[in-house]
């Protein structure tokens, strides 16, 4: 429909909407993340879910003990090596459409344990994060702002077509692979397919 | 016929109106994953064990429950301690039968423990 007419119409108190619009805001609305925290960031994330920040408020409050019923990971913590290929397995597990919050700068980079030798140097590397929230541990307030953030990011995604999000495409691929934990580090270390090492371009000038 | 018997038609069709009311959105809600979130079935998935590792080995195995040997030797330290003490209080006015039978009943349980012995049980491990 045409905006402006939208617009005009709804001036005259009739309200319109298309059938995406309405799915959409019905998903953002219930977004049930999975219940698993893995450090210090989870201590804010449950802080969020409680009476002071009210995660209730955003339709999120529902967290699940099972990834059958979960939309949404939060990666909530420092997320080591041999911890990683069970958070890759859970995400798998997870039914589509499904989203990634990485919080606290240990699950978008490895941040105060980067240089450690057992620490995933963020979880984007095996995961396509929707959401990264840096901080250390970031506030309840940083959580509710990632999460209204995808609650657009699902507001503006479309049924049909070929903008449509990797859950509505039949070539999309429905697992990501499982990395296996070795001796020296995760084999394969990163997942090509949605990371790659940033590439250093030196001017030559 | 008067105007008050009208037959069970009508609940026949409040019963196909009942299921058409239930079974329609079930029906939409289908059509509706089938256009717009089409299953993706994978061996992770599929797999029955939700905690994010994978399960190992087969469900169907045998616990050795070693229990009947606390019970053997609960018997004998425990159930022996409450038949000896009237055993003992009324030595003297029992008969040379009673305290045969007493006797037998005493070599059962030694026996068992002697038993147990041989076997190890009473060592730690």
């Amino acid at each position: 429909m045409d905006e402006g007419l939208r617009s005009e119409l709804s001036k005259q108190g009739v309200f319109t909407t298309t059938l995406e619009e309405l799915y959409n805001w019905g998903r953002r609305s219930s977004v049930w993340p999975l219940n698993f925290g893995l450090a210090c960031c989870a201590i804010e994330m449950i802080a969020a879910s409680m009476a002071r920040f009210d995660i209730a408020r955003f339709g999120a409050e529902v967290f699940r003990p099972s990834p059958r019923q979960a939309d949404l990971m939060i990666v909530a913590g420092t997320v080591t090596k041999k911890m990683a290929p069970q958070v890759v397995r859970l995400f798998n597990q997870m039914p589509e459409p499904k989203y990634v919050i990485a919080m606290g700068a240990c699950a978008i980079s490895g941040g105060p344990f980067k240089q450690g030798y057992n620490v995933l140097k963020g979880i984007d590397r095996y995961l396509p994060v929707d959401v990264h929230i840096p901080g250390c541990p970031p506030r309840p307030e940083a959580l509710l702002h990632a999460l209204m953030t995808l609650q657009q990011k699902i507001a503006a995604q479309r049924l049909t077509g070929p903008e449509r999000p990797p859950h509505a495409r039949d070539d999309a691929p429905a697992e990501f692979p499982v990395p296996q934990y070795g001796p020296y580090d995760l084999n394969p270390p990163h997942n090509p397919e949605v990371w790659q090492p940033a590439a250093v371009v030196r001017d030559e000038a | 016929m008067n105007g008050n018997d009208v037959g069970y038609g009508f609940v026949v069709l409040l019963m196909a109106a009942a299921a058409v009311f239930g079974l329609t959105p079930l029906a939409l809600a289908r059509l509706w994953a089938r256009s717009f979130s089409p299953p993706k079935p994978s061996p992770g998935k599929q797999a029955a064990y939700e905690c994010g590792l994978e399960s190992k080995g087969d469900a169907w195995v045998q616990f050795n429950s070693a229990y009947y040997l606390y019970a053997i030797i609960f018997l004998i330290f425990d159930v022996e301690t409450i038949f000896l003490l009237p055993f003992a209080v009324a030595f003297r006015g029992l008969s040379v039968g009673a305290f045969l039978a007493m006797m037998a009943f005493l070599l059962l349980l030694v026996e068992g423990l002697v038993w147990a012995w041989q076997k190890g049980v009473l060592t730690w491990h």
